[in-house]
């Protein structure tokens, strides 16, 4: 059966040739059907991606549902694909929050529907591309596929900045991804003419190739955690996104970062993650620290969310170089439940956005007296944010703290007081934007959230207790391949002297 | 198999949960009525269950199991799970009968609070994550507890969230928390780190083991291990039990609905930490350095927030700072290793300060909203439940037998007393100043509320009332264990075997058994005659009638006095009234540095240097070389041909030369 063998090349391509089929149904005449269409594929694909996770073997750290097929036989290119317990519930949460940005699009996009609904399912396809591709270059492929309609939604749908934004947002990727096209072009000739990432793990490197190779794809996965300091394309991009493009960002592109930390450094360069692992260290405290305080004095609210990303991210980056399960598996829980959180606080932000056009702290004041059920909503984000235990957002927290004292008490006290800044920032804008007296008349006149924006907030909110409440599922998933990793990482690859 | 017991555990706080979750999202459906009737309900039902479970474990029930595995990782579960034995479900006893009366009394007080509904929803809540704090069996389940009453607080202090000042101190006590909840986090990664395991009895049971091993923070200093991870719990303590410096939040909590103050600030959140530090004596027991420190925190807030509560007017913030001070005698009584006696006093704590904070709540009531004491007075004709009830709870505080209070504090001074600990002796000065202190504010409120001159203006004299059934209900049901448990359990509680094992004292801190042997042995009486005959004689008692007397002296006999003491001492005025200046220097080094330094990384490092001299400066530099690079691309053949000569002309001069 097709459904059986190919269930990664279907999820892969659904979307996209369900996003082309959208722009060829034509223009904003019938932009109610295009919605629709749309919809209607992203369920299908969510509906279609749920037998990843059911049908899982979660005994073995081996790849699942592989599909493997020459592509360009003469540099032995393949198009090959499978999934590991570090992979998969990332494509659930693409998936499922593709689902979430086509229904909070629905009233707010009203030029271009086709190609902005086109965009984000191709984008789609894209990023579960990347997550599933076990052929460099066919990871490659998808890695910078994914840029396109990235770039084109913050620059067409975008604020008044919005190609300053893009061109920084392209930029600074593209720069960071060619020095990973140049590694694997190395590791080809390394592995006998192989482009099988599977291949490069069996690799002997000197410390120096080990090196060069890691910060090849650090500059790569840095650029796209971000890490400090190569994170202010964020911000900016953040800012002009509209709300949907700033969701995916925020919630699924970012974590391409962490995944290829994971996927390539730890595996492939062992030695040098160890002997570079305080380099990365460092830049993940710098990131929660430094950055939490950016976050705390911003006046814009997706700047503000934006800055927390990154101070969030650096946990991520921090649990995975520390080489311990709960780390590990901390940073990976954490980038999951930063993909509802963040997801959510931009929607949220978006709602406000679409009813009085500011993103400015300052423009509101007392929405709890015009929108107490969207306050609510927010709250649970909020709090989320800010690490609350029976949220997913501690699961993560806690996992790396927990990893991260074991190597060092101070990497964990500066890392934990995550747990007061990050309550500082967002708990300091839900005071200034919900609480209080009505600020003017227009947050007087702010009409509450609809069945719509129920809709997608309330499946958010869904995730973010349960993974908060009952995070066994997720995390035994990852168990065998995190296992695997940790025995592959303590693994020396120096050659024999 | 689940057995009748165990249905009970599980039904216990879920039974305060649904209620919670039902009034939370459909209270706008279903009404005022039905709202507080569910609750109060579900609330009443866990108390019977609660009492169902004390009984149980006083006939030898007792269950230490898993409810459901909440995550793994590296082979390590982490689990949701109950300890129900004579500690924990004394506890329970306490936190759903307070909470009970608190439920009752708010259909009285937020009569015609808009957020009814919400109110109900968010104490069930409360008590539901009360109840999982307690209960459980490993560091996880309580840090979900003791985040979750945190949140609640927080929601509750800016229950009003239209008024600043109640959004501003919900913000300062849930940060404030928050840096004793990092410590506390520390402490439990320590001891998964160390002991493999977050599951009290395994930890308890391997504790001795440890002993020897040491961690090396600072370079070059080695601490032992149990020290620093019982200090680390221990600053989780001082955030939630409010001890000094992280007690801040207190007072400004205040802004919050008066139940509130009862419930939370003074009867169950609070407390949380001395129960705490109560359940891991297995661990501090092994750390006499850790003991110390926590004797040391204890005093210093038992006397400095006691001082602080004789210069406030503002009547909650007087009980506020009284709840502060009997914290610290908590927290000291830990120190002393008598943690029988904290968690007596925490007993009857609970109820007289839940009585007091109430009794407060329906002078405001009658006062339409005014807490300024300066404008009260001889309100006991106008409201006799309330003044009686009050001067029962004041009683209590001050110590005088035969009130709860006088057992349960004298038993810490005993202990301390008797305790061999290093910090014992300024302890000891500490907490008998403080019974004379506390004696003195608890009257000052009394007699400047209810006696004398009426002092508020004619409007409000005219409409001084009685509160309604309602809330002097509560308040009489809070009378009776305020008057009465002090002697009926100090015996079995303190002295008794009343905790069995949940409690571990080591033979040479075991303080309250040398008091209960001291006072068997000399006269012939009971040992509860001869713990009262006892303080007769030189004991504290005296100090506590002293207050009473200056207060009745300064306040009632000559009004005129403490203006012109407030005038001659003013500096030392001046330092109780700006509570030894803790809030600006928060306010200054912490709250504004932040955002000092914040707004200095954002604008200099990020703007400046990261995107102004890197990112875009590197952009200025690719669009200065294609500038350059511009003028070759001129379009005219002779200009490509002239270069493409060069070019060969500059190849053969380097590559032919090597050829040779």
């Amino acid at each position: 059966m097709l459904f059986d063998t190919h269930l990664l090349s279907l999820s892969i391509w659904l979307p996209i040739i369900g996003g082309i089929l959208v722009l060829v149904l034509g223009g904003d005449h019938n932009a109610n059907r295009i919605r629709w269409t749309a919809l209607a594929v992203a369920i299908v694909e969510l509906l279609l991606t749920i037998p990843l996770f059911t049908r899982f073997d979660k005994t073995t750290a081996a790849m699942q549902f592989q599909e493997k097929y020459e592509w360009i036989s003469e540099f032995s290119i393949n198009y090959h694909l499978g999934i590991d317990g570090i992979a998969m519930p990332f494509i659930l949460l693409t998936s499922f929050l593709t689902v979430i940005v086509v229904i909070s699009a629905w009233q707010v996009i009203e030029k271009r529907v086709a190609q902005y609904m086109a965009a984000f399912l191709i984008m789609e396809g894209l990023m579960i591309g990347v997550f599933s591709a076990l052929d460099a270059i066919l990871f490659y492929f998808f890695w910078e596929g994914m840029l396109i309609p990235m770039f084109l939604i913050i620059g067409i749908w975008g604020g008044a900045n919005r190609i300053y934004a893009s061109i920084k947002f392209f930029l600074y990727t593209l720069l960071g991804s060619l020095l990973m096209l140049v590694a694997f072009l190395y590791l080809y000739y390394q592995a006998d003419h192989s482009f099988n990432i599977l291949d490069y793990h069996d690799i002997k490197l000197d410390l120096t190739t080990q090196k060069l190779l890691f910060f090849a794809f650090f500059a790569a996965f840095a650029v796209k955690v971000p890490m400090w300091p190569v994170h202010t394309w964020l911000p900016d991009a953040h800012v002009e996104a509209p709300t949907g493009g700033s969701v995916i960002l925020a919630a699924i592109m970012l974590k391409m970062g962490g995944y290829g930390f994971l996927r390539f450094n730890l595996p492939i360069v062992p030695d040098a993650s160890h002997a570079l692992s305080g380099f990365i260290i460092t830049l993940s405290l710098i990131a929660v620290v430094y950055i939490a305080l950016v976050a705390l004095v911003q006046s814009d609210m997706k700047k503000l969310i934006a800055y927390s990303s990154i101070s969030h991210m650096g946990f991520v980056t921090l649990g995975f170089f520390v080489f311990n399960a709960q780390g590990i598996e901390g940073g990976l829980v954490q980038m999951i439940s930063h993909g509802f959180i963040s997801g959510a606080l931009f929607l949220c932000v978006g709602v406000m956005y679409d009813r009085l056009h500011s993103r400015q702290i300052g423009d509101y004041g007392g929405v709890v007296h015009s929108m107490p059920v969207f306050a609510a909503f927010m709250m649970l984000f909020a709090m989320a944010n800010s690490g609350l235990p029976g949220t997913s957002g501690f699961v993560g927290e806690f996992l790396v703290i927990l990893g991260a004292f074991q190597a060092n008490f101070w990497f964990a006290l500066l890392a934990g007081l995550t747990l007061i800044f990050s309550a500082a920032y967002t708990l300091w804008m839900y005071k200034r934007v919900i609480f209080g007296k009505l600020a003017n008349k227009k947050v007087a006149s702010l009409s509450d959230v609809n069945a719509r924006e129920i809709i997608f907030l309330s499946l958010l909110a869904v995730f973010v207790l349960g993974v908060g409440v009952w995070p066994l599922p997720l995390l035994e998933v990852m168990h065998a391949s995190v296992d695997n990793l940790l025995t592959q990482v303590s693994i020396s690859k120096l050659p024999m002297p | 198999m689940i057995t009748n017991m165990q249905m009970v555990y599980i039904a216990t706080p879920l039974s305060c949960l649904i209620p919670a979750i039902v009034a939370g999202l459909f209270g706008w459906k279903i009404g005022r009525a039905m709202t507080h009737t569910i609750t109060i309900a579900g609330v009443a039902l866990a108390s019977l269950l609660s009492l169902i479970i004390l009984n149980d474990v006083y006939s030898g029930g007792f269950f230490n199991g898993v409810v459901y595995v909440w995550g793994s990782s590296g082979g390590f579960p982490f689990e949701i799970g109950f300890l129900i034995d004579k500690l924990s479900a004394m506890m329970m006893v306490v936190v759903t009968l307070v909470s009970l009366m608190v439920h009752i009394y708010t259909i009285g007080y937020m009569h015609d609070d808009p957020g009814y509904q919400r109110f109900f929803s968010y104490i069930s809540l409360f008590t539901f994550a009360m109840l999982m704090l307690v209960m459980s069996n490993n560091f996880l389940q309580l840090f979900f507890g003791w985040e979750a009453v945190g949140l609640v607080s927080y929601l509750l202090i800016g229950f009003w969230y239209d008024r600043e000042t109640a959004i501003f101190a919900n913000l300062k006590a849930f940060l404030v928390n928050r840096v004793g909840d990092l410590g506390f986090l520390l402490g439990i990664a320590a001891v998964f780190m160390y002991f493999g395991t977050l599951d009290y009895s395994a930890v308890f049971a391997t504790a001795a083991s440890k002993q020897n091993i040491t961690m090396e923070i600072i370079p070059g200093q080695e601490w032992a291990l149990l020290t620093v991870i019982c200090i680390l719990l221990f600053i989780g303590a001082m955030g939630k039990s409010a001890q000094v410096p992280l007690h801040v939040w207190l007072p400004d909590s205040m802004e919050g609905p008066t139940p509130i103050s009862a419930l939370i600030h003074a009867a169950t959140m609070v407390t949380a930490g001395i129960f705490m530090v109560a359940r891991m004596s297995p661990l501090f027991e092994l750390s006499e350095t850790a003991l110390n420190v926590v004797m040391v925190i204890g005093s210093l807030t038992a006397l400095l927030m006691a001082l602080v509560a004789i210069v406030q007017n503002d009547i909650k913030r007087v009980v506020a700072y009284s709840t502060l001070s009997q914290l610290g005698y908590m927290t000291v009584a830990l120190g002393a290793s008598a943690y029988s006696a904290a968690i007596f006093h925490l007993g009857t704590h609970a109820f007289f300060k839940a009585l007091l904070f109430l009794a407060a709540g329906s002078v405001i009531i009658a006062m339409h909203h005014e807490q300024d004491m300066r404008k009260m007075g001889g309100l006991k004709n106008w409201m006799p439940w309330t003044y009686i009830t009050a001067v029962v709870g004041s009683l209590a505080l001050a110590g005088i037998p035969p009130f709860s209070g006088f057992f349960s504090k004298d038993a810490i001074i005993e202990a301390v007393h008797a305790s061999q600990l290093p910090a014992a002796g300024f302890a000891y000065i500490a907490v008998t100043a403080g019974v004379f202190i506390t004696a003195f504010y608890a009257f000052r409120l009394l007699f400047m509320t209810f006696h004398g001159k009426p002092r508020m203006d004619e409007h409000t004299l005219r409409h001084v009332k009685e509160s309604p059934m309602t809330v002097t209900l509560p308040l009489m049901l809070l009378a009776i264990p305020s008057l009465g448990i002090g002697a009926i359990y100090m015996e079995p509680m303190i002295f008794g075997d009343f905790f069995g094992n949940s409690i571990f004292v080591l033979p040479e801190h075991n303080v309250l058994e040398l008091v209960g042997q001291s006072f068997e042995g000399k006269t012939g009486l009971s040992l509860l005659g001869s713990f009262i005959y006892h303080a007769l004689h030189p004991g504290p008692l005296w100090l506590a009638v002293a207050g009473i007397v200056l207060a009745w002296f300064l306040y009632i006999e000559r009004p005129e006095i403490p203006a012109l003491i407030k005038q001659r001492l003013e500096w030392i005025y001046n330092i109780l009234d700006k509570k030894y200046g803790f809030d600006e220097f928060n306010q200054f080094v912490f709250a504004q540095g932040a955002r000092k330094v914040g707004n200095q990384l954002w604008q200099k490092g990020e703007v400046k240097v990261i995107d102004g001299f890197f990112v875009n400066g590197s952009a200025r530099v690719v669009s200065l070389v294609s500038k350059v690079i511009r003028h070759v691309q001129s379009g005219y053949v002779y200009h490509y041909a002239f270069a493409m000569i060069i070019g060969l002309f500059l190849l053969l001069t380097f590559f032919l030369p090597v050829k040779q």
